[in-house]
């Protein structure tokens, strides 16, 4: 999974879906570390700014 | 200065930390916050609505933080019925900048200290047992020791996962959402209005709650498992063409809210999770700000005593999970249930709904008689419902 910065509101709400803890939020980033992402799909389900999309 | 060692250590800066800081500190421990953005309260990512009852516990009015007084709540259903809600008590749109700042101050005024622009990066263990944090703060990474970590770190929650506490939510329990703020507006300043239905806002309503006659935060937030393919933002932009043509958006902001029931562990050794990061938001209207204070006021209190008497593993913290669903804990669980059935409500039904609270004098019409007529024909969920606004009467933000 990867996130778009440019779409990216660091708002939060895939962390909250992640089964697995495999996003990082920084105050200004947020990062998918694909070495533990299982592609769920659920960050790419409820993000609210369409921002994250499949591929690393 | 800042120590090396406090008692307590409160991650996240939002309602939730911050009254949980002000409690622990006033009962005589020592507090360090931190807090990841520059500012607490920033950026906003809420409607800002909350009761009057709901926060003068925690904090005095003052006009500086309030934008609007709400007396009036404004139900419309999918046939473009609409209800009015006139005895919910007084509510108000908050400027939740300088609240949230607010609350900081309280905190610090009994003896708490804040960081901002401090990034917990993880807890520090030794032999499994939590002694401290570690956090980013200006390019350097810093140590902090401590007896106690308060998780209160929002929607995000991961400082828990950090301990080993599965904060994950289902997709059907996260709202996602989108907020425009609109200037342009030609709305009645002591009105909040709601708008339910399958085609405006699936599993969850779009709200206007006003910041002045003019300007309102217009947003909504859909059920997660119903977002995929049309999003929360595609639904608000067709309101607001619809409801709004020529409003200005002064601000845009994306974000989510969990509406699960609270958590089934929100205490280990050493740590204690309050707010969002403990899923204490009321599962229907998505208000988490007054939940979250008081969720922190118990919370800092019981971590005081803990202090006081030494004592920091799970057993004692307890204490604190007893007095939250004694308080809210349990009602919010009857709330996530009917939560349940709003979600798989027909528009039909909704009509009705709204069809049913018109008839009732608007004076008489208060959430309770709402609340019974929606879950009428599930005889179970309606005694849950009774019982629980005889323990503690439902407040709607
Ligand atoms: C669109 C929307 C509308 C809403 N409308 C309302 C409403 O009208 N009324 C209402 O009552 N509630 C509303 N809510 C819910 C409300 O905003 C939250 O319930 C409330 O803010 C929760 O408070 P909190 O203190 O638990 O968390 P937050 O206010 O989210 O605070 C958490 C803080 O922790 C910080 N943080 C996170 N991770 C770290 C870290 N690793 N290190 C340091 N700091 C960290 C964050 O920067 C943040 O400041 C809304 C929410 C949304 C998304
Ligand atoms: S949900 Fe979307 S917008 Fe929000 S932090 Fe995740 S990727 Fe960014
Ligand atoms: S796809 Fe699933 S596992 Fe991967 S980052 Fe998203 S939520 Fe986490």
């Amino acid at each position: 999974m990867k996130v778009i910065s440019e779409l990216c509101d660091i708002c939060g709400t895939c962390v909250a879906v992640c089964p697995v803890d495999a996003i990082i939020v920084t105050e200004f980033k947020v990062k998918i570390d694909n070495d533990i992402c299982t592609n769920c799909m659920n960050c790419l389900k409820v993000c609210p700014a369409k921002a994250i999309e499949e591929g690393e | 200065m800042v120590k090396y060692k406090y008692d307590i250590v409160v991650i996240g800066a939002g309602p939730a930390g911050s009254v949980a800081a002000r409690f622990a500190a006033e009962n005589g421990a020592s507090v360090l916050m931190l807090e990841r953005d520059r500012e607490p309260g920033i950026p906003v990512r809420c409607a800002e609505g909350v009761s009057h009852n709901g926060i003068v516990p925690f904090i005095d009015i003052d006009k500086r933080w309030i934008a609007s007084q709400i007396d009036i709540a404004k139900l419309t259903s999918p046939n473009n019925e609409s209800a009015f809600m006139h005895n919910n008590g007084v509510g108000y749109v908050l400027e939740r900048r300088i609240f949230d700042t607010a609350l900081c101050e309280l905190a610090a005024k009994h003896g708490a200290r804040l960081i901002t622009k401090a990034n917990a990066l993880d807890l520090i263990k030794e032999n499994d047992k939590i002694i401290g944090v570690k956090y980013r703060y200006m390019g350097k990474t810093r140590e902090v020791k401590c007896d106690i970590v308060i998780a209160a770190d929002g929607t995000e929650s991961r400082v828990g996962r950090w301990a080993g506490i599965n904060t994950t939510v289902a997709l059907r329990d996260i709202d996602t959402c989108v907020q425009y703020t609109l200037a342009g507006l030609d709305i009645k300043k002591d009105t909040c209005e709601f708008y339910f239905g399958n085609e405006v806002s699936p599993g969850g309503y779009v709200w206007i709650f006003p910041k002045s006659d003019s300007t309102a935060n217009v947003g909504i937030g859909i059920a997660g498992h119903l977002s995929h393919k049309k999003g929360p933002k595609e639904y608000l932009d067709e309101f607001v063409a619809k409801r709004f043509p020529d409003a200005t958006i002064t601000y845009t902001m994306f974000g989510g809210v969990p509406t699960s029931a609270t958590l089934k562990e929100i205490v280990r050794d050493n740590i204690m999770l309050v707010g969002d990061a403990a899923r204490q938001v009321n599962p229907i209207t998505g208000g988490g700000i007054v939940q979250g204070m008081i969720a922190g006021s118990i919370a800092g209190k019981v971590a005081a005593e803990a202090v006081k008497k030494g004592k920091f593993d799970a057993k004692f913290l307890k204490k604190y999970r007893k007095e939250w669903d004694k308080t809210l804990g349990n009602t919010q669980k009857v709330m996530h249930s009917m939560k349940e059935k709003f979600l798989f409500m027909t528009d039909e039904r909704f009509n009705n709904l709204v069809g049913f609270c018109k008839k009732i004098p608007s004076d008489k019409f208060s959430l309770k008689a709402l609340f019974t007529e929606a879950v009428k024909g599930d005889p179970k969920l309606m005694l849950d419902v009774a019982k629980s606004f005889i323990v503690s009467k439902i407040k709607l933000k």
